[in-house]
């Protein structure tokens, strides 16, 4: 295998891990706030689809990606209302969401576009299209670091960038803000978050809608970069891979970063069977290919990778006792 | 906030005509108190009495349906805790509201952070900590993770956080419950030292010894209402008993002497060893004869609870146990706490909420855990015959007067002192050979210790053997017909109570022999 065919495998890695990552860190805010969000996947969904019709529409990619933050917005005040408010049981909220996201999706797309529940295809200014760096061109002669440069580095949409500065952001925000040490506690002990004088539901809400907007971008990204239009049930699992990730993570950032990079690699090797069958020297079946991520993931949750340890108060609504 | 010389004319508490109710439970009833600035108030009453509710009350936790509060005189709303943190309120909980995986800094600076940016937030309270341990001797390592700092310690965290708040006013929710006499002794000198300092301090607590021993003032609750306020010198641990239950109580357990039969028990050269390698016992061997009390005293964590744990059948262990001359399956098949009851070992754990009951489930089923194999109450192979079951448990439930007599509520929502009476009644009821019993009226009120005292002391009439461990010396000296000391994993001497005192006991729970007896 070449330098140039490894270059392109990593390539489509930081792709495919872009939306994983983002989802990532969003179930990191909520869960480490004590709301668990297996619901990820409907709001990635439900982002993927308005970002797409908005875009479609308008014809500006960036009002659509604020209409998909929107839409996954208001499906975590949903979630917030029924676990934090009405604390309600987080996840049946979660999965709720996750089947009202699959169904509405379709649903609208096919009243709005009659076109078998998909947006219709996205072109120029409707989508993220890939930015070249710059000295992209000029240094792809340099030796080794030049294509690693144009090849790997360059050539991604403004949004892929954006998931990556995420991951030091969050860290700094957890660890070095007054804000993430009281997140960090609500998801620990909440009754001392509250007799140390600050709202739990205040809180709790913030990390949800923390969570929101991570996935609006997640979904958005989906459907306005990576692809280019939504179809029926397209982030395919990502929330959960995602939240399988966050666990192998032990719900902290820079491990977040590495999981989704390996999930993501899994996922673009399966698109290049051919490379596999050239490197081990048989050919393995694409659909056993297709599945590893998944496998992965059972094997991350059936508690194979360590011991995890999730915040004490992950889900459990927060009732002062008597 | 004012400072404590200001306030002088003014109480620096006053509560007035407060009251709260949960459902159909009055908590609170039109209750009134003044608390003078700089001084120790103590509030005592039995488990359910109020105490808690009141001071959560003060603290902002809970939001009383009437009554005022004045602080200094002032008029003060205090719908939640901020509000009681600016008006100078600190409360330590009996159980502790700290971030377990967070380090004592972080505790100490959640919620009073100075700006948006922790670091500096961080440094100022490492320099605060410092001051305030030099001040009052609360000595704690900065950069501990709470989890691996003891009761004892957590506790001086929690009054650290509320020191850092520049708290005035101190409330402490039974603050020892969970400590060794070393750690309460410790716990009593840094509250002295506050109150030289000129905080005031309301000390809330169901042990008449801690009242007489710290406080200027004493006020007296009972089911909700506040019966007396009255100055600690001018009362009594009798009359203060009886305020707190409405009748005289026996302080003293009375009691007969011991007629001992056989051996009942006889263990030899006992070691276990836990997971970390560490020998919790050393190799203990003692006798335990029908018809009397052995007492185990000694100070928590001396291998007194991995003795019952032996013995109950949920810790494996090397040396021999007999039982009546037979035997005891220590490693094999029978090991298990079943087996155990089967042959005549009835087991009142320490810790009655995680090993005793089932907290979610009845009072019905609780009091059949352990039992529920015994042929009378299977139906068939297949069914139990929970009729039966509960018929059996409401007639227990009354005989040993568990309030409320009532089968089918959870265990959860008995006061600890019923909670307890159900596992005694499930245990003592079976009428087993020997009894081990942890800690028998931990957390217990006045009115239900007399109780299980009678309860226990009638067991041994009626020749049965009996193991009791506690950390309560008064407990072990009233009860016991005979007293081992451990320390260390090791049984430090014998004694007879009539022969003994405390302070000689004292000397043996620290590891400290030689002396005559």
């Amino acid at each position: 295998m070449d330098l140039l065919t490894l270059l392109q495998v990593l390539d489509a890695t930081v792709r495919l891990s872009t939306p994983l990552l983002l989802a990532c860190l969003a179930g990191l805010f909520s869960e480490r706030a004590g709301i668990f969000d297996i619901g990820l996947e409907g709001k990635m969904l439900a982002a993927a689809f308005t970002a797409a019709a908005v875009a479609a529409i308008t014809g500006n990619v960036w009002i659509g990606l604020v209409a998909g933050i929107a839409a996954s917005l208001l499906f975590s005040a949903i979630h917030g209302l029924a676990s934090i408010t009405f604390r309600g049981n987080q996840l049946i909220s979660g999965v709720a969401l996750n089947f009202l996201a699959s169904g509405l999706t379709v649903l609208v797309a096919q009243a709005w576009f009659a076109q078998g529940g998909r947006t219709p295809s996205l072109q120029g200014a409707a989508r993220f299209n890939p930015i070249t760096l710059p000295f992209a061109e000029s240094l792809s002669g340099v030796p080794i670091l030049g294509p690693i440069y144009a090849e790997l580095i360059s050539g991604h949409t403004i949004l892929v960038y954006v998931s990556f500065l995420v991951v030091p952001l969050t860290w700094w925000i957890l660890f070095r803000t007054r804000f993430g040490l009281r997140l960090r506690a609500v998801g620990e002990n909440p009754a001392a978050v509250d007799t140390a004088g600050i709202s739990v539901v205040g809180l709790r809400f913030a990390a949800v809608g923390i969570c929101g907007v991570l996935c609006g971008i997640a979904g958005a990204y989906l459907s306005t970069g990576l692809q280019a239009g939504f179809v029926k049930d397209m982030t395919a699992g990502r929330g959960y891979i995602a939240l399988a990730a966050l666990i192998f993570a032990k719900w902290r950032p820079w491990y977040a970063l590495t999981a989704c990079l390996l999930f993501g690699f899994l996922q673009a090797i399966a698109l290049r069977s051919d490379l596999i069958e050239a490197v081990i020297g048989f050919r393995i079946q694409i659909q056993l290919l297709d599945a590893l991520p998944y496998i992965l993931t059972v094997i991350i949750l059936a508690g194979f990778v360590g011991k995890a340890i999730p915040p004490r108060a992950g889900g459990e609504p927060y009732v002062k006792e008597r | 906030m004012t400072s404590p010389a200001s306030g002088t004319a003014h109480p620096a508490i006053e509560l007035r005509g407060i009251s709260k109710a949960f459902g159909a439970v009055q908590a609170n009833k039109d209750i009134s108190i003044r608390v003078m600035p700089g001084t120790i108030h103590g509030i005592i009453g039995e488990n359910g009495a109020g105490k808690s509710t009141l001071m959560s009350i003060l603290y902002g936790f809970y939001k009383a349906d009437a009554g005022e509060i004045f602080i200094n005189g002032s008029k003060t709303l205090i719908p939640d805790s901020q509000a009681a943190i600016a008006a100078g309120i600190g409360m330590v909980f009996q159980h502790f509201k700290l971030v377990e995986n967070f380090t004592v800094l972080e505790n100490v600076v959640l919620g009073a952070e100075d700006s948006g940016l922790l670091r500096p937030s961080l440094a100022r309270a490492r320099r605060e900590l410092k001051s305030l341990a030099e001040e009052y001797e609360l000595n704690v390592d900065p950069d501990a993770l709470i989890e691996d700092i003891g009761v004892g310690m957590q506790q001086r965290v929690e009054i650290l956080k509320a020191l850092y708040r520049k708290a005035d006013i101190l409330i402490l929710d039974e603050p020892t419950g969970v400590l060794t006499p070393a750690e309460a002794d410790q716990l009593f000198r840094i509250l002295g030292r506050l109150k030289e300092e000129g905080k005031t301090i309301i000390l809330i607590t169901h042990k008449l010894r801690e009242i007489m021993e710290i406080t200027e003032t004493v006020s007296v609750m009972r089911r909700g209402e506040m019966t007396a306020t009255v100055k600690t010198a001018e009362t009594s641990p009798p009359e203060l008993a009886e305020l707190m239950v409405g009748r005289k109580v026996l302080l003293r357990v009375d009691k007969k002497p011991a007629t001992p039969g056989a051996n009942v028990l006889e263990v030899r050269d006992l070691k276990v060893t836990d997971d970390k390698g560490v020998r919790r016992l050393k190799g203990i061997s003692f006798d335990v004869r029908a018809g009397e009390i052995l007492g185990i005293a000694g100070v928590a964590g001396n291998g007194q609870s991995e003795l019952l744990e032996v013995l109950g059948g949920y810790e494996k262990a090397s040396g021999t146990i007999r039982l009546n001359g037979e035997l005891i399956d220590l490693t094999g098949k029978h090991s298990d706490g079943q087996s155990r009851r089967h042959r005549g070992i009835a087991h009142v754990p320490e810790d009655r909420q995680r090993e005793g009951l089932i907290m979610d489930y009845m009072a019905w089923e609780n009091a059949v855990f352990g039992y529920h194999h015994e042929p009378e109450y299977q139906k068939s192979r297949l069914f139990m015959d929970n009729a039966a079951i509960r018929e059996d448990a409401a007639a227990k439930m009354g005989r040993f007067d568990v309030r409320p007599p009532d089968p089918k509520l959870s265990a959860k929502n008995f006061s600890g002192g019923n909670q307890q009476k159900i596992v005694l009644a499930r245990e003592i009821e079976r009428n087993p050979d020997l009894l081990l019993i942890g800690q028998p009226t931990r957390g217990v009120d006045i009115g239900a210790i007399e109780f299980i005292h009678q309860q226990i002391v009638a067991l041994r009439d009626q020749g049965k053997a009996i193991l009791l461990v506690s950390v309560e010396l008064d407990e072990i000296l009233s009860l016991s017909d005979r007293i081992a000391v451990m320390f260390d994993g090791q049984i430090m001497g014998e004694r007879l109570p009539s022969e003994t005192d405390a302070k000689e006991l004292g000397l043996l729970m620290a590891g400290m022999t030689g002396e005559a007896a």
